[in-house]
């Protein structure tokens, strides 16, 4: 509990900090504005309405990003699993693949899908569905044989075993990888849209920037701080719960 | 060699993919490989792609050994101060998955448009990875190791570097591995969005005159380089702590 | 002390009780593992009868094969020579009416006490009352009464280990076959459970085989111990014991104990010795 308050003190330190700083005129109203600024452009800017479509579109692709990565990563990470010659092929591909600057391929989606959505998704799922297929791998490796024999001699079948002792044993590593995913997808949506977009809340960033709408600018910027600061505190705790019941 | 041989013909089947995709929606969508090679073999030799390289380089280079030395002294750090740790772990994971290109803006106003901005975006990626992985390499060590360097009643200096430095040495290396892949991409990212120079600038101005040979040409090359300096550090990974 | 001196009975090697009686039979059984580069001979032949109700134990040097002995038993692997059967039929796949408890720590980490112990029973679609009667009478049983909605990970290794023992014992298996159960458990708690399960071995006249490290365990519980070689395993003595069906831990302060021990050690001190003059050659 104390490390909790001790967190929220740090964190709101460096907030009040940053608030002094910015009306002492230490940093130019230029530069930055005042996080209280923030915040009440932020009110105004979603009470107008006016960026209400970016802001759809770009958690609609998030959502969808993260539902295709995670479900693609899965059913791959079991396929690769089930073959492993396959397996022994590509491990040494995946251990590389983070490596590879993927957004060096978003031209080449554009050509191929066009501006829009559809190229976005394609990038961002292209970002997450690795450490999905790396996480379930890792989950099915660690389920220790004793609980696979432990199914046999409930004389479980393949399907029941594989829903009521793998799928558990494996949890907290699949849901690292769900965790990954949902990082990757928000990184790779949102940086699609602000390199090379016509909508979306990284647009409607970098747009501010090029008309030096800071007002705009600083409050979309904390609209993203804060829905990821929310969603992965969300995930957080159910991973804590997960990771509690792991052993050892 | 039967291992290796099943990777080469899985990269053999990316390669017929990609000239089956080119053949499917064409030269001007997709190069075919032939062509991304004979382009890439063709700017290797002109001067000013160096030069773009080597700005590209210099920003990276320096980047990476910023977070390197910041990543691993804080982690380490954050690593042995329980407190800390369990303070700023939730902190630092929320940093990591914010997409940084939306604070791109803020730090373009207080580094200004040169390389000092590309440098500190590059920094901004792969410092928290290498702290969270460095960070963690201490946590999770087995505590039997800390107890049994205490009963064989090691020095400081032995127990830091036959022990600790051993025990979380590969965790560090996968943190470092992906450190170095995320500081390119920051890099690259900060030329593509604001600069006048380097690869990614260069990749900017062929995606708006649509030069698909170009874009493909610079990706294959920076994709050739980050996976060959990763199976590097793998290699090294694997050399030091028999695994 | 010699053998002979002992008040243990000596009984013959291989085949001993009559055959029509055997509940489990083994003969010739062989286990030999492929490794990426060679082979290793785990087990056997063995010939071995468990006759219906029996307490038989198993000691043996570490590696010598008795956990690959109990896989076979329990149709989790197949010899590559030999028979093995269980009830008058031949072993294919987990054969119904056998209970396991492993020597790894088999807990769901994901269910709580109660609910790992009602596992098996849920899976054979017992009644939910008869369940919850069942499942309360064994987690009292095995001293986890206070930890019914505690999960694995918030118990010590010994207490995990008695739910594994639970939630096999609540499915009131024919054949119980037990790995080091008490492995994880202190020197009373052992003793004391293997009064529990010698009651419960008595109640339901279940057959029981229990690989065990401590001889002084094998010597308490059970009617016949066998005593294995070193790798690859074979059956070198078996020992009568002689008790009474109705004995508890207080066994362990009869002279004849100490014979049957002294009978036991004997035998494994050579194989031990075995293993320590193979690892220094
Ligand atoms: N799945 C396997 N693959 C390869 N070798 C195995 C396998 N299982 C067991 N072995 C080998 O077979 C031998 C016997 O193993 P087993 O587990 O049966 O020994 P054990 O008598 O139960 O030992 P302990 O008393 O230490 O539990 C060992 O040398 C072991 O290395
Ligand atoms: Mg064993």
């Amino acid at each position: 509990m104390s490390e909790k308050w001790l967190r929220v003190a740090v964190v709101t330190a460096m907030i009040l900090l940053v608030e002094a700083l910015c009306r002492i005129d230490v940093i130019p109203r230029m530069v930055m504005i005042a996080p209280s600024d923030m915040v009440v452009e932020l009110g105004k800017l979603l009470a107008s309405g006016q960026f209400s479509a970016d802001i759809q579109i770009t958690f609609t692709n998030i959502a969808i990003s993260t539902v295709l990565s995670v479900l693609l990563g899965f059913a791959a990470g079991v396929i690769i699993y089930s073959l492993p010659s396959l397996r022994d092929a590509i491990e040494p591909l995946l251990a590389s693949y983070y490596a590879v600057p993927t957004f060096v391929f978003y031209p080449i989606f554009i050509t191929l899908f066009g501006v829009g959505s559809a190229s976005i998704i394609a990038i961002a799922v292209l970002l997450a569905v690795v450490s999905m297929i790396t996480a379930t791998l890792n989950g099915l490796d660690r389920i220790p044989r004793v609980l696979r024999k432990t199914g046999q001699i409930y004389r479980m079948s393949r399907v029941k075993t594989a829903l009521l002792i793998e799928l558990p044993a494996a949890m907290p590593y699949l849901f690292t990888g769900v965790k990954l995913a949902v990082a990757y997808s928000f990184i790779g949506v949102i940086a699609s849209e602000f390199i090379l977009s016509g909508a979306g809340v990284g647009y409607a960033i970098a747009y501010a920037y090029n008309l030096f709408e800071n007002g705009h600018m600083y409050a979309l910027m904390l609209l993203v701080l804060i829905v990821v600061t929310v969603v992965n505190t969300l995930l957080n705790i159910v991973d804590r719960r997960l990771q509690a019941r792991r052993q050892r | 060699m039967p291992r290796s041989a099943g990777t080469l013909l899985v990269l053999l089947a990316l390669i017929v993919l990609w000239q089956g995709l080119h053949l499917l929606v064409g030269a001007s969508s997709l190069a075919s490989p032939v062509q991304t090679v004979t382009k890439l073999a063709a700017l290797l030799a002109t001067g000013e792609f160096w030069l773009n390289v080597s700005e590209t380089m210099r920003a990276f280079v320096a980047a990476f050994a910023i977070s390197l030395a910041g990543g691993i002294t804080l982690g380490i750090v954050l690593g042995v101060r329980k407190l800390a740790g369990n303070v700023a772990e939730p902190i630092l994971t929320t940093l990591y998955s914010i997409p940084k290109v939306v604070l791109y803006p803020l730090v373009l106003l207080c580094f200004g448009l040169g390389i000092s901005a590309k440098i500190a975006f590059g920094v901004m990626h792969g410092l928290i990875p290498i702290t969270l992985f460095s960070m963690n390499a201490i946590r999770q060590m087995k505590p039997v190791y800390r107890r049994t360097s205490q009963v064989m009643r090691l020095s400081p200096s032995q127990n830091a570097f036959t022990v600790i430095m051993p025990a979380i040495l590969p965790e560090i290396i996968s943190g470092v591995r992906l450190g170095f892949s995320l500081t390119l991409l920051g890099v690259l990212i900060g030329e593509m969005f604001a600069s006048q120079r380097g690869l990614g600038f260069m990749l900017t101005s062929a995606i708006n005159i649509g030069q698909i040979d170009t874009i493909m040409a610079i990706a294959l090359l920076l994709t050739v380089f980050a996976v060959t300096c990763n199976t590097l550090m793998m290699r090294f990974d694997r050399r030091l702590t028999h695994r | 002390m010699s053998a002979a001196a002992s008040g243990a009975k000596i009984v013959p090697l291989a085949p001993q009780v009559a055959a029509a009686e055997a509940h489990a039979r083994l003969r010739g059984v062989t286990r030999v593992f492929e490794l990426p580069k060679s082979t290793l001979h785990a087990l056997g032949p063995i010939d071995l009868d468990l006759a219906k109700g029996e307490f038989f134990s198993v000691v043996g040097p570490s590696g010598c094969g008795k956990s690959t002995l109990l896989d076979i038993l329990a149709g989790l692997s197949e010899p590559q020579a030999g028979t093995a059967e269980f009830e008058g039929k031949p072993i294919r796949g987990v054969p119904d009416g056998v209970g396991v408890v492993f020597q790894e720590d088999a807990s769901f980490p994901w269910l709580n006490v109660r609910d790992n112990v009602a596992f098996g029973l849920r899976r054979a679609g017992m009644d939910p009352a008869e369940i919850t009667r069942r499942v309360d009478y064994a987690v009292g049983f095995m001293g986890l009464k206070d930890f019914a909605g505690s999960y694995p990970a918030q118990l010590s290794g010994g207490m995990r280990q008695r739910v594994c023992i639970a939630r096999t014992l609540v499915l009131q298996p024919r054949l119980i076959l037990l790995d080091e159960p008490f492995g994880a458990l202190d020197q009373q708690t052992r003793l004391l459970m293997g009064d529990e399960l010698l009651r419960l071995w008595r109640e339901t006249s279940a057959t029981v085989l229990l690989i065990t490290h401590a001889l002084d365990e094998a010597a308490m519980l059970s009617d016949r111990v066998g005593v294995m070689s070193t790798r690859p395993g074979t059956f070198i003595d078996f020992v009568e014991t002689g008790w009474e069906r109705d004995r508890d831990s207080r066994v362990v302060s009869t002279p004849h104990f100490g014979d049957i021990t002294a009978r036991l050690w004997e035998k494994l001190r050579i194989e031990a010795l075995k293993i320590m003059s193979a690892g220094k050659a």
